[in-house]
C-alpha cells in the first residue's frame, strides 16, 4: 500500500520532454488532474464502496519519473505565471477535492440547506473562508454595503439607525471562535449513518473575527433597566431570529464584519453578523439589519418549532444555547484510510462552548484503554483545539476514539450515556464520542458499538 | 445607567473568575460607557416598517384580523404547492398539520398542531418567511386569515369561522403549550473519567457503509428520512 519513492534503476538523467508554452503548462495540468483523479476515483469505486469520495488525487497517482531525481523538472526551468494572474488567488488545482459538500436528500431546496467544512483536509484550528459550512433558511442575502442599515429598538433611550460606515468607526476586537450548528452530527442519534467524517461533524467552522463588541454599540442606545433580553433579527428572506439573554450581550458577544482578516464572505453573512461565542450556530443571525431590545423572549419559530431538543418522554428542551465539549479524530476517519503500516499519527479537534480544552484522550480498542493525545498550541476559549497522538498499526482491526474534558471538568458522554438522558428523538447537541473502525486493509468507517 | 457601567458593577464581583476564564477583557480595553456620536436616532416610520415581530402574549400584534374561511382561500393558492392542500407537505416541504401524541414515540411528527407551543410564533413566522422566497408581501390580516386556518386544520380552534386577530391572538393555547422544559445540561456525565480497563461495550452493532446513505462525489444516494 506504501507509494513508491524508490531511487531510480538507471540514474541516467533525462529531459522532461517539451517546454510546455505558458497554457501548454496548463493543458499538462489540466490532463494531469483528470488522470489522477481518474485513478483516485478509480480506487474508491473499487476498494472503497460506501465512503465518501474524498480522496485526495495523490493517494492513487503514479509521480512521473522524468520529473524525479535525478531529473529536473519542467518547472523547475521554466517561467511561472506572473504577478498579476490571479488577482485573488485560489488553492493549487491538486487540492480540488477540499470543498464544502452537501447531502441532497437532507432538504427539500438547498435555499434552506446546509453543507459541511471538509475537516478531514484542513490543518491547523482556523477554517479558509471558502470552506465554512453554509446554513441557511432562505439563501445567501445578497447585501451592497452602502444600502446596509442596522436599526436599534425597542426598550431603549434613543432607537438609532447605523450604517456600515458607523459600525466601522467603534473601536474593534479580534477573537478566534469556533461556530457549531446545534444539528452538528445530528444523523448519527439513532447509528452509524453517514460514513464521512465531513458529513458527520463537519457542521462546524472557525474563524478570527472582527468586530465590535456588542455592548459597546448598546451603550450607544442606551438600554433601558428592563431591558433584558435581545431580539437579532436577519435581512435575508427568512428573516431569521432569536432571542438572546442580554448577559450574553454584555459577556462576549460581537457584531462582527470581518473573518480572518477579509471582509465577511457573502454566505457568513455580510456585511455585519452576530458572533455568540460558544453557543449554537442557529443564533449567531447574518446580515443582521435590527435588534430590539424587550423584557422578555420572543419564543420565534427558530427557538420552538427547531432548535429545541425532544427528548424520550415527548417534553423538549429549549433555548438550549451552550454547545457541549466535543472532539473528533479528523484523520483517520473514513475519507482518510490508513495507508502505511507502522507509525501513524492520530490528528482531530476538541472544542468547548464553556471555555477551554483541557485534555484530550485516545483510545485504539474503543474506549477500553486511553492515553493523552498533545494538544497544539494556542488553546483558545471557545475556540477550536487541534490535538494530535502517535498510533502503532499492525494491519489489524483498531476501533478510534476520542475523548475531551473542558476546563469546567465537562467530560465528553459516550454515546450511551447521551441516549440514556435524551433517548434519540433529540436531533440536536448530539457531542457523544465518535467511533471509526479501521478494518484489516485500512479503510476506515463510521460504526456504533453497544 | 448605562450597559457598560452595569457590567463593571456586575464584574467587580465577578472579576476574578472573569478574568480566570480570560474571554472578557472587553471592559479594560474599551474606556467604559464611552458615547460615541455615531448613527442617527430611528424615525417612528422606520421602525414600524422594520418592527415586525411580536410575543406570545399577543404584545406588538400589528391591528387586523381573518378567519379560518378567508385563510384556506389563500392558503390553496400560496401555500398548497409546496406544503399540501391538507398541510401534509409535498416532497420534503415541512408538515403543517397532524402529529398529535406522536412526540414521545419513535417517530415523532413536529406540526404547530403537535409541537408549537405558541400561535403568536405562526403569525409572525408566516408573515417574515412565506411564502418560501416571496417573504414580507402577505398583509396582516391575510397572515390572520392563515394563522387561523391553520390553527383550524390542527384543530386548535373548532370553527371554520373563528376570527383570530391582535386582540385575541395572545389567548389561544396550543396544545404542547406544556411541552417545554429548560435546559438542565450538563448532563449524562460520568462519575469518573476512565483512563484504563474501562468497562465499555466493544462490539460493532451498527455501520454507516451498509446503510449507505453517504453521497459520494457522483452523485445521489438513497433517501432516508430525518426531521
Ligand atoms: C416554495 C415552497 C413554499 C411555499 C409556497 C410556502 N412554503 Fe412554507 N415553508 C417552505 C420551506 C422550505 C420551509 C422551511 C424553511 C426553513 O427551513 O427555514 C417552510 C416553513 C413553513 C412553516 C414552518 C414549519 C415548521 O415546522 O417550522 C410554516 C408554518 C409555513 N412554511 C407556512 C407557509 C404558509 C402559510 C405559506 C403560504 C402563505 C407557505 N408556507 C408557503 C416552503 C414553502
Amino acid at each position: 500500500m506504501d507509494r513508491s519513492n524508490e531511487a531510480p534503476d538507471g540514474g541516467a538523467r533525462a529531459r522532461t520532454g517539451a517546454q510546455p508554452s505558458s497554457t501548454g503548462r496548463r493543458a499538462f495540468l489540466k490532463t494531469g488532474l483528470k488522470t489522477g483523479l481518474g485513478v483516485a476515483g478509480a480506487a474508491v469505486a473499487g476498494g472503497m464502496a460506501g465512503r465518501a469520495g474524498a480522496t485526495p488525487m495523490t493517494a492513487g497517482a503514479e509521480a512521473d519519473p522524468a520529473t524525479l531525481p535525478p531529473n529536473v523538472p519542467w518547472w523547475n526551468q521554466y517561467l511561472g505565471d506572473g504577478v498579476a494572474a490571479h488577482p485573488y488567488g485560489s488553492p493549487s488545482p491538486y487540492e480540488a477535492h477540499v470543498v464544502r459538500r452537501n447531502v441532497e436528500w437532507l432538504t427539500a431546496t438547498t435555499e434552506s440547506s446546509v453543507n459541511f467544512t471538509p475537516i478531514q483536509d484542513l490543518y491547523g484550528f482556523v477554517t479558509p473562508n471558502g470552506l465554512c459550512f453554509e446554513r441557511h433558511h432562505g439563501g445567501t442575502a445578497e447585501v451592497n454595503p452602502v444600502d446596509f442599515r442596522l436599526m436599534i429598538n425597542g426598550l431603549v433611550d434613543t432607537p438609532k439607525v447605523f450604517t456600515i460606515e458607523d459600525i466601522l468607526r467603534f473601536p474593534s476586537v479580534s477573537r478566534f471562535h469556533f461556530l457549531e450548528c446545534a444539528a452538528n452530527t445530528g444523523m448519527e442519534w439513532r447509528g452509524a449513518q453517514l460514513n464521512g467524517v465531513q458529513y458527520t461533524h463537519g457542521m462546524i467552522h472557525c474563524v478570527q473575527y472582527t468586530g465590535v463588541p456588542l455592548r459597546v454599540i448598546l451603550d450607544q442606545v442606551g438600554v433601558k433597566p428592563n431591558g433584558t433580553w435581545l431580539m437579532a433579527e436577519g435581512g435575508d428572506s427568512a428573516g431569521m431570529h432569536r432571542s438572546v439573554p442580554i448577559e450574553k450581550a454584555l459577556d462576549d458577544a460581537i457584531l462582527a464584519y470581518a473573518m480572518n482578516g477579509e471582509m465577511l464572505r457573502p454566505e457568513n453573512g455580510y456585511p455585519l453578523r452576530l458572533v455568540l461565542p460558544g453557543w449554537e450556530g442557529n443564533m449567531w443571525v447574518k446580515w443582521i439589519r435590527r435588534i430590539e431590545v424587550g423584557d422578555k423572549p420572543w419564543h420565534t419559530r427558530e427557538e420552538t418549532s427547531k432548535y429545541t431538543d425532544l427528548l424520550e418522554n415527548g417534553k423538549a428542551r429549549f433555548f438550549t444555547w451552550e454547545m457541549d465539549a466535543k472532539s473528533v479524530i479528523t484523520g483517520p476517519c473514513p475519507e482518510k484510510p490508513v495507508l502505511h503500516k507502522g507509525i501513524n499519527q492520530i490528528k482531530g479537534l476538541a472544542w468547548s462552548g464553556r471555555g477551554r480544552i483541557k485534555e484530550v484522550h485516545v483510545s485504539t480498542d474503543g474506549g477500553r484503554n486511553w492515553m493523552q493525545a498533545r494538544l497544539a498550541d494556542p488553546v483558545l476559549p471557545k475556540c477550536l483545539t487541534c490535538f494530535n497522538a502517535e498510533f502503532e498499526w499492525n494491519g489489524e482491526e483498531v476501533l478510534l476514539q476520542s475523548r475531551t474534558v473542558d476546563e469546567t471538568g465537562y467530560v465528553q458522554p459516550t454515546m450511551q450515556a447521551l441516549q440514556e438522558v435524551r433517548g434519540v428523538n433529540s436531533i440536536y447537541h448530539n457531542n457523544s464520542i465518535q467511533t471509526w473502525l479501521v478494518n484489516k486493509t485500512g479503510e476506515v468507517e463510521n460504526v456504533r458499538l453497544g | 445607567m448605562s450597559v457598560l457601567a452595569r457590567t463593571l458593577t456586575r464584574g467587580i464581583t465577578a472579576g476574578v473568575v472573569t478574568l480566570a476564564l480570560g474571554s472578557a477583557a472587553f471592559a479594560f480595553e474599551l474606556e467604559a460607557g464611552k458615547p460615541y456620536d455615531l448613527g442617527r436616532p430611528a424615525t417612528p416610520e422606520e421602525i414600524a416598517a422594520w418592527d415586525i415581530d411580536l410575543r406570545p402574549d399577543g404584545a406588538d400584534a400589528p391591528v387586523g384580523q381573518g378567519t379560518a374561511a378567508e385563510g384556506e382561500e389563500i392558503y390553496m393558492v400560496q401555500c398548497a404547492s409546496c406544503h399540501g392542500e391538507f398541510g401534509e407537505g409535498r416532497d420534503r416541504y415541512p408538515v403543517l398539520f397532524g402529529g398529535e401524541d406522536t412526540l414521545a414515540s419513535h417517530d415523532p411528527v413536529k406540526t404547530p398542531g403537535s409541537y408549537w407551543p405558541y400561535a403568536s410564533t405562526l403569525f409572525d413566522y408566516i408573515h417574515r418567511a412565506m411564502p418560501f422566497g416571496q417573504a414580507q408581501t402577505l398583509t396582516d390580516d391575510q397572515t390572520y386569515a392563515l394563522t387561523a386556518f391553520l390553527l383550524y386544520i390542527n384543530f386548535v380552534v373548532d370553527d371554520y369561522d373563528f376570527v383570530l386577530s391582535h386582540e385575541n391572538i395572545g389567548d389561544i393555547e396550543m396544545p404542547n403549550h406544556d411541552g417545554f422544559i429548560p435546559d438542565s445540561r450538563p448532563d449524562a456525565q460520568p462519575e469518573t473519567v476512565c483512563m484504563s480497563e474501562c468497562d465499555v461495550a466493544t462490539e460493532v452493532v451498527g455501520r454507516a457503509r451498509i446503510i449507505d446513505v453517504t453521497p459520494d462525489d457522483d452523485g445521489e444516494t438513497a433517501a432516508i428520512s430525518i426531521d
